[in-house]
């Protein structure tokens, strides 16, 4: 879903970035405050894990791939606000070292994925674990519905800059988008699935309360 | 976490990165869209290019040179990432000393 340039017009770049600078930029200040030093190298290795993933592209539907975008895993592990500066600093060096995604469009992608991706699954998963309570299916349920809302709504606000920019219609765009993602997000909750699994079997304190206490 | 499980996991990570030249290579869901309702075109190209597709510059092997760029990515990545949270870590372990004071 990364977005290059050309894309998106003036307007829907500025305040794409301006939404990416304030939602992590106040996880920034977030983390600053609260972060302690064992979390330190766990982030530097779930940025480095998810990068390595994402170029994992799997096979959808007829001609068309997916991959991991890692919300959900990094909130899971890091919680919400080190999580969304994960997923931005795979974003950052995708932009700049391989040229996924566009430099100019780096705000819109940070917006989608790092910021909207991550929350969006820390807000279902939260709510659903309410509903589910703590029992392994309704934890396991909770983690796929998770990582799949998160790509497919990442994926309404990209269609929603693309309509926005002028590219293609709305009636156009957001469903084709949409629909494609929640194929997609079919492959990201599997994933997220197994690894939060494999995890909690080797290492359960890893995946202990962060996503549940927000910290 | 340890240094331990932390090289476990950046072990992890090459390994999958190593699977990378098994990946789908079908356009994924925007590129899809973007053909299908012919807005592809508009994307240009990166004012400047270091390891661009994944594929490491100037190796004839193409599965060689991906998973190269993949373990090039995995340890910048780790190393960006695990820069800025040691330095956002130790800010706020200044001020906490501080405060203590």
């Amino acid at each position: 879903m990364h977005i290059p340039d050309g894309f998106l017009n003036v307007a829907t770049t500025a305040a794409s970035w301006a939404g990416a600078v304030g939602g992590v930029g106040y996880g920034v200040h977030r983390v600053k405050r609260e972060l302690s030093e064992r979390l330190v190298p766990l982030m530097g290795v779930t940025a480095a894990f998810i990068f390595a993933a994402q170029m994992l592209n799997f096979t959808v539907a007829g001609g068309t791939s997916g991959h991991l975008l890692g919300g959900a895993l990094a909130m899971l592990l890091l919680g919400p606000w080190a999580g969304s500066i994960v997923i931005t600093a795979v974003l950052v060096v995708q932009a700049l070292v391989f040229q996924d995604g566009g430099v100019l469009a780096l705000g819109a992608n940070i917006l989608n994925m790092a910021v909207v991706g991550v929350w969006a699954s820390y807000g279902v998963y939260r709510l659903l674990q309410r509903l589910l309570g703590a029992r392994a299916w309704g934890r396991t349920t909770a983690t796929f519905v998770a990582a799949w809302c998160s790509v497919v709504l990442s994926s309404l606000v990209a269609a929603s800059e693309l309509a926005l920019s002028g590219v293609s219609p709305w009636a156009l765009v957001v469903p084709a988008m949409v629909g494609v993602h929640m194929l997609i997000g079919i492959g990201e909750g599997l994933i997220t699935v197994a690894v939060a699994s494999f995890v909690r079997g080797v290492r359960p304190d890893l995946l202990s309360l962060r996503a549940e206490t927000g910290a | 976490m340890s240094k331990r499980w932390s090289v476990v996991g950046l072990v992890s990570a090459v390994l999958v990165a190593s699977l990378a030249p098994l990946a789908s290579s079908f356009p994924d869901g925007l590129e899809r869209v973007a053909e299908d309702q012919s807005f592809l075109d508009l994307a240009h190209g990166a004012p400047f290019e270091a390891i661009p597709d994944y594929v490491f510059p100037g190796v004839p092997n193409e599965a060689l040179a991906t998973i190269l760029a993949g373990i090039v990515g995995v340890l910048m990545v780790f190393g960006l990432t695990y820069g800025l949270a040691h330095l956002l870590q130790h800010r706020r372990a200044d001020k906490t000393l501080r405060e203590e004071r």
